[in-house]
């Protein structure tokens, strides 16, 4: 693919679009040792909670009337895309200004700083689509979906994911130390969101007075849109409000880091 | 003078392999993480957050399920033993990617075996280390749920000697196996054994949800037999297998002794 110098300066979506092969050309040596964060780990964990947990569980009000593999097999993808955005979005961002400085040479070049962000984002949505397919599939050979929604729930992982992924780049371009705070905020953050969004079990378990922390959190958004999609029962207002809330998350992420690249790039 | 004289011997003359000074190296731990005791005592939080979610949420789902007696017994005691053996193994393993930085990056031992330390001396001293953090995450652990009413019997004291076992045991193995990862995306590799270790090791369900045949592939996982050992204690049933179970995670802290010890002096000696 090498090509002789154009003297020529990109456009806009181009120089992000550069970021995007670089980043493709590095996943295709390396996608084998990235495997367990890409596809795997929510694999295991629709086995383990699905079949294996699943089969304690009886079919009740709880889970909606529904066997708990199906309960639980769209709310795992969007889980499994929020911790695999947050993981390309951290430490990955943190070493592009920091440790390898990669985004540091690529500024040196008529690539923007927004341009890098756009690359990151557009990768972040491919891998974290692909990831969701691969999910997606293996849950069919486990017959874990219901009906064809579970392709509409794969683009609410990705929306998901992004809108966490956005937020933690942000932190990550306004991060200087060695990125202790990742390490937090996985811990207290992460997990308890994992833990408490309605993925194993619905919120109104939480007591009400705890309740609204699960409505902060965007994996709750995305676990109701999913849900909604494969086994129904959901208002289209209530679509519309989950999907607003994910697309502004989108977009305050997005602006932030914009904001926090230029500021660390080009002064 | 007479003081400098034994720093001398074991200097001009390594005959072996353990020098006695491993509490050098958990000392050098104490101080580091002096600095960043957030990090340390954050750590013991996170079994308690599970805790919680199981407490208010997959114990309603599921109220009861088969104990080690084959009885019905209440979920929420039936997973905090597991998730008790699951922290003592995470904390051991997760002090190892320390190691690995501390071993290709920050070239750590190469500066520590230039001094009267030998290579047993680190091993010994990084699982020790891991020990004192486990036995930390164990004791905390087991002031709740001793709190919420989960420990049944007061054979459920020896639990934190058996999560010493298992922080011992698999900080010793993944000492051994840490030192043949070469980049940071080989890290990835430690979350592919250790995931599954954690779902399938009879964690959430039991042992009985397994066909015949994966039956005896957990019975190959150590976490499962740390997992055996503490859920006996923790509820006061004893069997004779719960002695296989002690030999097993015997064996392999051994095993990772020699292999850890083999490996650092292979890596920085040779």
């Amino acid at each position: 693919m090498a090509t002789a110098s154009t003297g020529r300066v990109v456009g806009p979506l181009h120089g992000a679009w550069l970021r995007v092969e670089g980043h493709w050309a590095w996943y295709r040596r390396y996608w084998l040792s990235t495997l367990y964060s890409t596809g795997l780990q929510p694999v295991l964990f629709l086995a383990a909670m699905g079949l294996g947990f699943g089969s304690q569980v009886r079919a009740g009000p709880a889970t909606g009337g529904v066997s708990y593999l199906a309960y639980v097999a769209p709310a795992l993808l969007v889980a499994g895309s929020t911790q695999l955005a947050v993981g390309e979005s951290s430490y990955p961002v943190l070493s592009g200004f920091k440790w390898q400085k990669d985004y540091l040479a690529v500024t040196a070049t008529p690539v923007s700083p927004g341009q890098v962000l756009g690359g990151h984002l557009i990768w972040s949505t491919i891998r974290l689509t692909l990831a969701g397919l691969v999910y997606a599939l293996v849950a069919l050979l486990f017959g874990a979906w219901q009906n064809a929604g579970a392709l509409v729930v794969v683009l609410v992982g990705t929306l998901t994911g992004l809108a966490c992924g956005a937020l933690f780049t942000a932190l990550a371009a306004r991060t200087f130390d060695e990125g202790q705070r990742f390490g937090l905020l996985f811990r207290f953050v992460l997990i308890p969101m994992t833990l408490f969004s309605g993925t194993f079990f619905p919120i109104t378990q939480i007591p009400a007075v705890l309740r609204w922390l699960a409505w902060l959190s965007p994996l709750w958004h995305g676990t109701e849109l999913a849900r909604g999609a494969t086994l129904g029962g959901r208002g289209g207002l209530a679509v519309l409000g989950h999907l607003a809330y994910l697309a502004a998350l989108v977009l305050i992420g997005w602006g932030l880091a914009h904001r926090a690249f230029y500021r660390r790039l080009v002064t | 003078m007479t003081t400098a004289r034994p720093g001398l011997v074991l200097r001009i003359a390594p005959v072996g392999m353990y020098h006695g000074r491993a509490g050098a190296l958990i000392e050098r731990a104490l101080i580091v993480y002096g600095r960043s005791w957030v990090v340390l005592v954050s750590g013991a939080l996170e079994p308690l957050l599970y805790l919680l979610a199981f407490q208010i949420g997959f114990g309603k789902l599921v109220s009861t399920v088969a104990g080690p007696d084959g009885r019905p017994m209440s979920y929420v005691a039936f997973v905090a033993p597991a998730l008790l053996a699951s922290s003592a193994m995470n904390g051991a393993v997760f002090e190892t990617y320390n190691m690995f930085f501390k071993l290709r990056y920050a070239k750590h031992y190469e500066a520590v075996l230039a001094t009267p330390v030998g290579p047993m001396d680190v091993a010994l001293g990084e699982i020790g280390w891991a020990m004192l953090r486990g036995g930390l995450y164990t004791v905390a652990f087991m002031a709740v749920t001793g709190a919420m009413g989960l420990l049944t019997s007061w054979w459920a004291l020896l639990l934190l000697p058996v999560a010493l076992l298992v922080s011992f045991a698999f900080s010793a193995i993944s000492i051994a196996l840490v030192s043949f990862l070469r980049s940071t995306s080989q890290l990835d590799y430690i979350q592919l054994v250790l995931m599954p270790m954690f779902l399938f090791s009879t964690t959430f369900f039991p042992i009985t949800v397994y066909p015949a045949a994966l039956q005896w592939v957990v019975r190959c996982f150590p976490l499962y037999h740390g997992i055996e050992l503490m859920r006996g204690l923790a509820g006061g049933f004893f069997s004779w297998s719960m002695a296989g179970n002690l030999a097993y995670l015997l064996a392999l802290a051994a095993f990772g002794v020699w292999a850890s010890t083999r490996r650092i002096a292979k890596l920085l000696l040779t």
